[in-house]
């Protein structure tokens, strides 16, 4: 599991953490099942201080990203609906921005391709 | 969550200083940073908690046991550094073990030869050829070689190289790793506390300001600048503390949000550093004497 942690960032570092481990999660790099470091190895690891670390778990445990066992740890969550929308829409996205990509490289006006979309879009219903 | 000390309504009253009505705890399983400038009281709680100093007034629990009855006991599970010298200068590490050591029913000898290893100590060395880092290394050595669960550390960084500042920091990290151990240390170098503190505990004249979690003082806490026409005799009872020049003015807030919702787009809002706190904290003072 990477995290990179900026202190210049004006982002306070629990929030880093956590948009990182879920991002991860949703990327699916981070499989449902999976263990996650404890909270006071990643907090030695990353330099940081326990309450940190804490508050970053807490948050992912409320947003149902992971699950803890007393005694066990931390777990990646099974995905829910939510989350596959979520992974689903991040997809969307990066196919987006390269059809946006590819449309600039060919000239291709924001109205074409809205165009080609609408189109598109009827064709498969 | 288990308080490791707690202090409730403690006070100590000396000719020209008085601690005032402290009431501090401090959380199992993490590290409390306890900041104030010089002279505001921080070494006479760290006295006091170590049963140095008795107050006039109030209770002193550790690990929820008072010394009264218990101090041998609370004792055992303390490891203690202090920022001057307590050891018999003319003696070596080795003979100064000797003399510690049966004093801890937990002593533990690999462990201590470990940190002698670690921190690169010699054991022939008179102490009084000690540098002040090695003297700090050594002090450190002794507290945490009898498997303490709760360790108290008075001014631990000051006078030392921030090579070393940081390789406490990474020492410190490790013992954390342990959800048992407990760290309480006073400094005045608060950019030692961002990495590794989870609470901090604020004193100013004598009097406990606030005890929070560090992330809790970011969202309530803020540095407010903007032009000086803004102020008035209202709008100032807003501030802790403000400090105005020819170009404007910047103050330190406890309430963010509502900073925001008086002054909105017209002032920059920043996050406070401890030291901008412990600063306008003292200034705000200044300004009702």
């Amino acid at each position: 599991m990477q995290i990179l942690i900026s202190n210049n960032s004006k982002e306070p570092i629990y929030e880093q953490i956590y948009s990182q481990i879920k991002k991860q999660i949703l990327k699916n790099e981070l499989q449902a099942g999976q263990a996650l470091p404890s909270m006071r190895q990643l907090a030695k690891d990353l330099d940081i201080s326990v309450i940190t670390t804490k508050r970053a778990y807490e948050e992912l445990e409320k947003n149902g990203f992971i699950y803890s066992v007393v005694g066990k740890g931390s777990f990646v969550s099974e995905q829910n609906h939510e989350m596959i929308k979520e992974r689903k829409l991040k997809v969307i996205e990066e196919q987006l921005v390269t059809a946006i990509q590819n449309s600039k490289e060919i000239g291709l006006s924001f109205t074409e391709l809205q165009e080609l979309l609408n189109m598109l879009y009827r064709e498969e219903d | 969550m288990e308080n490791v000390i707690e202090l409730r309504n403690v006070n100590k009253i000396f000719d020209s200083f008085r601690l005032n009505d402290i009431s501090l705890t401090v959380k199992k399983g993490f590290v409390t940073g306890f900041i104030g400038g010089n002279g505001v009281g921080k070494s006479t709680t760290i006295k006091l908690i170590m049963n140095l100093l008795q107050p006039d007034s109030g209770t002193i629990s550790v690990f929820g046991l008072n010394y009264k009855e218990h101090e041998k006991e609370i004792k055992q599970r303390i490891g203690f550094v202090f920022d001057e010298n307590v050891f018999y200068e003319n003696l070596t590490l080795a003979e100064m073990k000797q003399i510690i050591k049966p004093a801890y029913s937990n002593w533990d000898d690999n462990l201590f030869n470990h940190y002698v290893k670690t921190f690169e100590l010699p054991l022939k060395k008179k102490i009084k050829q000690f540098s002040k880092g090695m003297m700090m290394k050594a002090s450190l050595t002794m507290a945490l070689s009898h498997h303490a669960e709760l360790i108290i550390m008075d001014e631990p960084t000051s006078g030392l190289d921030p090579i070393f500042r940081r390789e406490l920091l990474e020492i410190l990290h490790q013992l954390m790793e342990d959800e048992n151990k407990t760290i309480f240390f006073s400094t005045h170098i608060t950019t030692d506390l961002d990495r590794i503190a989870d609470y901090i505990a604020f004193i100013h004249n004598g009097e406990l300001v606030f005890t929070k979690e560090i992330y809790q003082i970011e969202e309530e806490y803020a540095i407010v600048k903007g032009g000086k026409e803004l102020l008035d005799r209202d709008t100032e009872q807003e501030f802790i503390g403000i400090r105005k020049s020819n170009h404007g003015f910047e103050a330190l807030t406890a309430n963010k949000s509502r900073i925001e919702n008086i002054f909105g787009e017209m002032v920059v809002i920043e996050k406070p550093t401890l030291e901008d706190i412990m600063f306008y904290t003292k200034k705000g003072a200044e300004r009702f004497v």
